[in-house]
C-alpha cells in the first residue's frame, strides 16, 4: 500500500521487531486487513505470530514501521479500537474478579452478545476458577466486543479446546463480527480451521520472507 | 497333520491368552472431591463418575474429552496422586494384579510413567542430558543418552542445556527420551499435543508409536480427536465423567462414524468434517445425573434415556458403546 485509498482497513507498513538488541523476529512486514474481513494467519510455533499480533493490539511498539487504523495512525487513546483475545483466557483475566467485573472492562457491551456466545447470566456472579476454560474464552471474546472495537486480533483462541467448544466458539464468532462488520486476524496453525472461518489464507513465512508483497 | 492341528490350537490358546491379559485393566472407576461449602455443608463434586479402560503392551489408547472434563485426574487417579480429599472406587488392575495405593507407590516412576502436561515439569537447574541419565540403570549412560536423542531428533549439544533455554517442543522430545530410556511398560502422557505446530505435532505422535511398538502401552490423554485418529489402535472417548464408547479407530474409519452420539457429534465438530457446532455442555460435576449423561443434548434421545441409565456394553471385538440405541 503505497497511499491509503480511503478504504476501510487495518494496515502494517514495513512493520519490524527484534527483543532488545537480538536478532530480527521479522523485517518490513506488510499486512492490510479490510473491515469484516477475517484473515487466517498461520505458520510455525516460534516464528513470531503472537509478537505480531501484540504489535497490532499495541501492547508492543514496533522498531520500524507503522500501523494504521482506518487511514488514521491511533496515539494513546483511552480505548484501543484492535482487541487481542489471547490463547489462554485463564492468564487473560483477574483471577480475585467476579466475571460481571471482568465484563464491564468493555464498557456498554450489548446485552444480546451473552445469548449469541450461550453465556448464562447465573455465571456472572461466579468467580473465573468456577467455570472452565471454553466458558472463559466466551467471556474474553465479549470482552473485545466492546462498542468501539473495530478491528480484532483472535491468537490461537481455540487451540485449547476440544472439538465440539471450538465449534461452538467460532460459530458465535463469526456471526458477531459479520454483524458488527470488525475485521479479523484469526491465528491458527490448524489450516483445516483456517480453511473453514477465513476470507483468505497467509503463511506468515512468507509474509516474513517478501517485504514487498502488498496482500 | 495331527501335530499341526495340536500345534495350531496351541498357538490359538496363547494368542488368546496374550489377548485376554491387558497391561492396564480399569473398570468403573469413579473419583470424589468433597469439598466443604457454605457453612458445615459438605458438597460432593463427581468429576470421574464410571470410567473403564483397558491396554495391552504395544498399544496405544487414546482418552479423548472435552477440556475441563477431568481427564488429568484420571491420569492422577491411577498413579495414586491424586488431590487428598479425594474418594477413589472401582477397580484398577495392571498385569492382573490389583492396583493397590502401595503398589502404586513402588510402581509409578518405575513401571508406570507419566509424561506431563506442563513443559515446566523440568529441573530447572539440572542439565537436560543428566535428567534423562537418571532413568537409566546400566553403565556408559552418556553415550545411552546420545544414541535416544538421536532417536528423538535432538541434538547432542542438548545434552548439557538446562531447561529454560530449550523450547516447548524440545522439551516434549526430552519427556520422550525420558520414557525410551526407562524401563516403565506403562506410559501415560497428559494432553502430549498441546500448543504444537502441525509439523511438531506429526513428528511427537510418530515418537509416541516408536515407544508402542518397544512393547509398552501408551495412554494418550487428548482433547485432540483428530491427533488421536493418527496414531491410537483405540479409542476411548470421555464426557461427563464417563467412557460413553471405546471404539477400534480402524473401524471407525472404515465406517466412517463412531456409534455414540456425543462422540459422533465430536467428529463432525472437525472443521474438515463439517464444522457443525450442537449446543452442548458438560453436566455440572455437582450434578446428580439421572438417565444417560448426553440426553439433553442428544439428537435422538427419548422417554427413556432421560430415566434409565445405559450401562457400557460390549459390541464385540473389545468395542464398547453406552447408548440404547447405537
Amino acid at each position: 500500500m503505497e497511499k491509503w485509498l480511503g478504504a476501510f482497513m487495518l494496515e502494517l507498513k514495513n512493520i519490524s521487531f527484534r527483543y532488545n538488541r537480538s536478532k530480527w523476529l521479522f523485517k518490513h512486514v506488510n499486512l492490510a486487513i479490510g473491515q469484516g474481513e477475517i484473515v487466517g494467519m498461520y505458520g510455525k510455533s516460534g516464528s513470531g505470530k503472537t509478537t505480531l499480533a501484540k504489535i497490532m493490539a499495541n501492547y508492543l511498539s514496533p522498531a520500524e514501521g507503522e500501523i494504521l487504523i482506518d487511514g488514521e495512525k491511533m496515539n494513546n487513546e483511552k480505548y484501543y479500537p484492535v482487541q487481542l483475545i489471547w490463547q489462554h483466557p485463564e492468564k487473560a483475566i483477574n483471577p480475585n474478579w467476579k466475571l460481571s467485573t471482568i465484563i464491564d472492562e468493555a464498557e456498554g457491551l450489548n446485552e444480546e452478545i451473552f445469548s449469541l456466545l450461550g453465556i448464562q447470566k447465573e455465571w456472572l456472579n461466579r468467580r473465573p476458577h468456577e467455570l472452565s476454560g471454553g466458558e472463559l474464552q466466551r467471556f474474553c471474546i465479549a470482552r473485545a466486543f466492546g462498542p468501539n472495537t473495530r478491528y480484532i486480533v483472535a491468537d490461537e483462541i481455540t487451540s485449547m479446546f476440544d472439538a465440539l467448544t471450538q465449534a461452538q466458539i467460532w460459530h458465535a464468532f463469526i456471526k458477531l463480527v459479520k454483524e458488527r462488520n470488525i475485521g479479523v486476524l484469526a491465528i491458527s496453525h490448524h489450516i483445516p480451521l483456517l480453511e473453514k472461518i477465513s476470507d483468505r489464507l497467509i503463511d506468515f513465512n512468507k509474509l516474513k520472507s517478501c517485504p514487498n508483497i502488498t496482500n | 497333520m495331527n501335530i499341526v492341528y495340536k500345534f495350531r490350537d496351541e498357538t490359538n490358546e496363547e494368542i488368546e491368552k496374550i489377548k485376554s491379559n491387558f497391561l492396564l485393566e480399569v473398570n468403573h472407576l469413579s473419583l470424589t472431591i468433597e469439598r466443604v461449602g457454605k457453612g458445615s455443608d459438605v458438597e460432593h463434586l463427581h468429576v470421574i463418575r464410571d470410567f473403564h479402560l483397558n491396554i495391552h503392551q504395544g498399544e496405544v489408547v487414546a482418552i479423548v474429552g472435552a477440556s475441563g472434563s477431568g481427564k488429568s485426574l484420571l491420569a492422577d487417579a491411577i498413579l495414586g496422586i491424586h488431590p487428598k480429599n479425594s474418594l477413589i472406587e472401582g477397580n484398577i488392575k495392571y498385569e492382573n494384579q490389583p492396583l493397590t495405593e502401595k503398589r502404586k507407590k513402588r510402581l509409578r516412576g518405575n513401571d508406570i510413567l507419566l509424561i506431563p502436561q506442563m513443559t515446566n515439569a523440568l529441573d530447572p537447574l539440572m542439565k537436560a542430558g543428566k535428567q534423562v541419565e537418571s532413568f537409566i540403570k546400566q553403565k556408559n549412560k552418556q553415550k545411552i543418552v546420545k544414541d535416544i536423542f538421536q532417536k528423538v531428533g535432538l541434538d547432542p549439544a542438548v545434552y548439557h542445556q538446562i531447561p529454560s533455554t530449550l523450547s516447548g517442543g524440545m522439551i516434549r522430545r526430552i519427556f520422550i527420551a525420558m520414557a525410551l530410556a526407562s524401563k516403565a511398560k506403562l506410559i501415560i502422557a497428559d494432553e502430549p499435543t498441546n500448543g504444537l505446530d502441525a509439523e511438531a505435532l506429526d513428528e511427537l505422535l510418530f515418537q509416541l508409536k516408536m515407544l508402542a511398538n518397544d512393547n509398552r502401552g501408551i495412554v494418550m490423554i487428548t482433547h485432540d480427536l483428530e491427533a488421536a485418529m493418527k496414531i491410537a489402535d483405540k479409542i476411548a472417548v470421555f464426557y461427563a465423567g464417563e467412557t460413553v464408547e471405546i471404539a477400534d479407530r480402524k473401524n471407525v474409519r472404515k465406517a466412517g462414524k463412531f456409534r455414540h452420539p456425543y462422540s459422533r457429534a465430536l467428529w463432525n465438530a472437525l472443521p474438515q468434517n463439517g464444522f457443525v457446532p450442537i449446543e452442548c455442555s458438560q453436566p455440572s460435576p455437582a450434578e446428580e445425573i439421572i438417565g444417560c449423561s448426553f440426553a439433553s443434548y442428544c439428537p435422538e434421545a427419548t422417554k427413556r434415556c432421560g430415566t434409565e441409565k445405559p450401562e457400557l456394553r460390549e459390541v464385540g471385538n473389545g468395542e464398547m458403546v453406552r447408548c440404547f440405541y447405537a
